[in-house]
């Protein structure tokens, strides 16, 4: 695909430039595909399994296909405590998905994460890192309607 | 109500954090001007005079960090900034960059200049995009009035991972790699990035520099506690009435906390347990309220300052579920690099979930205790030695077992 060649080609030659072109090629595609990986390997000049390592290494980096618009919803204490166990029911119900499936029609991603700092306002969740505080299962329709 | 001292947060929505001006027409990189008219050496002693120790967890000396990476060979340094920020119930250091984001810039170029380093990142959590375009525009705008000299700062984008914030493995995430911490010695001041000497430091803690070099260090060093002097920024989460922030000395006690400045606890309920310090810190219980937060003196209950999250649970919380996903934290977030972490985080998260279904019994103590114990000599980093924490501190200190199976 000529597409990660354009993208590859604005990071190539920067210092450990290939967390940020892997963030750029997932802006693109919502994940990391295969052929993009191993393009990536040829551009850096390293080993395929090297650019894999990488790849399977953070959270945000996904090898698996993805859905347009990504939903985390934060499972760390403070977020627990104030009720993430009813936000991710409402989204499952909503989407008739599980978390960490994506809806059939490839709009929505239902993921876990930890902490997003935005604490104050307990639950949080992010939609394509846009954060959303205070979600309680009535605000959930509404902040999807906006996607 | 307790009263706030805002050194780091003295800006916070009071300038327009876009606008270069309002900072500048608030004494803004005037610290800076003043820095270069020191020898390097003499703008190292004045910090070190002023007794500011790392706001990141680990409490070290910053004007000694300065001088060891002053002192190490090397044409080329660099100073980083971890802004990687991801212990759950913290998020100061993103509020005291939206606050004040050339404080960083300026912090950074006066170690620059301190250490001999023309290159400053900023590492930055991939959870905060909408952070990286106001320290991009502070940077342009830096840029632009030719402020920072001959400094140059980027920002590099993290991608997920709690272990990241450890500054070697934040160092080999720069460095396009997997996020794995190295081996220490050497440390960073010796050979850090591309193995040049870095200096790595704190959103907080570079914040805090402008202020003491404008105003002195006896200044700084006459606040708070004298071991561990300044301020700190504290983030209160859990059954508080006041979830918010703020920024108060070092001897601040945990009671003023909890009481003063998060209002107590909500629905008039009784404080159960409060964690400081972010998954990492350890569980306190009511009878050490009047510790203050120095780091010196958390030590000396077996707690932690840490990134300054304080979690408050009330009486009605069940502390067996709240620990159970404290212990998924650290299952989730080892980076599998050496067995007694990897391994060590998924039994303690497996016996927790027993535990948590009431089927626990004393053994099951007993072999936690033993396992957490074992994890806090032998592994290699900071994470796999603190996971035990707060779960050690836990069977301590609480009950964690059902009342009729005792
Ligand atoms: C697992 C782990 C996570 C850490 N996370 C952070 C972090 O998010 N931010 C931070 O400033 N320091 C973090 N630290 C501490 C850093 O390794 C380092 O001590 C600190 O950035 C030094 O800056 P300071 O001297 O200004 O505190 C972490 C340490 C460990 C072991
Ligand atoms: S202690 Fe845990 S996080 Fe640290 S190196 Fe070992 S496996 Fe990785
Ligand atoms: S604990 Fe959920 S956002 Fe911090």
């Amino acid at each position: 695909m000529n597409s990660y060649k354009d993208i590859l080609s604005k990071h190539k030659g920067l210092p450990g430039g290939i967390i940020q072109a892997y963030h750029a090629i997932q802006k693109e595609f919502n994940y990391l595909p295969e052929e993009a990986i191993i393009a990536t390997a040829k551009e850096f000049g390293i080993p395929t399994k090297d650019a894999y390592e990488v790849a399977t290494f953070y959270s945000y980096l996904s090898t698996k296909p993805r859905g347009k618009n990504i939903i985390r919803i934060c499972e760390s204490a403070p977020c627990h405590l104030a009720g993430t166990n009813e936000i991710v029911a409402t989204l499952e119900r909503e989407l008739g998905i599980r978390m960490g499936d994506t809806t059939p029609d490839g709009k929505f991603t239902l993921e876990f994460t930890q902490c997003i700092g935005q604490c104050q306002g307990t639950p949080a969740i992010t939609i394509n890192r846009k954060p959303y505080v205070d979600v309680t299962p009535e605000k959930v329709p509404t902040i999807l309607a906006e996607y | 109500m307790g009263v706030e001292m805002r050194i780091v947060l003295r800006n916070y929505n009071k300038i327009d954090n876009s606008k270069i001006d309002d900072y500048i027409d608030t004494g803004g990189y005037k610290a800076l001007e003043k820095a270069y008219n020191l020898e390097p050496i003499e703008l190292i002693e004045e910090l070190e005079k002023s007794g500011l120790r790392g706001r990141g967890g680990a409490g070290f000396n910053t004007g000694r960090k300065l001088r060891f990476t002053h002192g190490a060979s090397g044409e080329e340094k660099f100073i980083l900034c971890n802004a990687d920020e991801g212990e759950p119930g913290t998020y100061k250091d993103r509020v005291i960059i939206q606050g004040d984001p050339h404080a960083i810039l300026e912090g950074m170029a006066i170690c620059g200049y301190a250490v001999g380093a023309k290159k400053g990142i900023i590492y930055l959590r991939a959870e905060y995009p909408y952070v990286a375009d106001i320290l991009k525009t502070a940077i342009l705008q830096a840029k632009e009035k030719g402020v920072l000299g001959d400094f140059q700062i980027e920002i590099c984008m993290g991608a997920g991972a709690y272990v990241c914030g450890e500054e070697t493995a934040l160092i080999e995430s720069i460095e396009g790699k997997r996020g794995e911490p190295r081996s220490k010695p050497p440390y960073p001041p010796v050979s850090g990035l591309w193995g040049k000497p870095t200096a790595v430091f704190n959103v907080e803690t570079l914040a805090n520099i402008p202020q003491i070099i404008e105003k002195g260090s006896a200044w700084f060093a006459g606040i708070g506690d004298p071991s561990y002097p300044g301020t700190k920024v504290m983030t209160l989460t859990g059954d508080l009435v006041n979830k918010t922030f703020i920024e108060v000395p070092t001897d601040t006690t945990i009671r003023d906390i909890i009481y003063k400045f998060g209002g107590g606890i909500a629905d008039g309920k009784q404080l159960q347990a409060v964690q400081i310090g972010g998954n990492s810190g350890a569980l306190i219980s009511p009878e050490y309220l009047d510790t203050s937060i120095a780091f010196d003196a958390m030590q000396k209950i077996g707690a932690t300052l840490g990134s300054g999250a304080v979690f408050v649970t009330d009486e009605s919380r069940n502390l067996r579920d709240v620990v159970c996903r404290i212990s998924q934290f650290f299952e989730h977030e080892s980076c599998g690099k050496c067995t007694p972490c990897r391994e060590g985080t998924m039994r303690i998260h497996d016996l927790m979930q027993k535990i948590c279904t009431g089927d626990g019994t004393k053994a099951d103590l007993d072999l936690l205790t033993d396992l957490g114990e074992m994890m806090e000599v032998s592994c290699f980093c900071g994470l796999g030695q603190a996971a035990p924490v707060p779960i050690l501190s836990a069977v301590k200190h609480f009950n964690l077992l059902d009342e009729e199976r005792g």
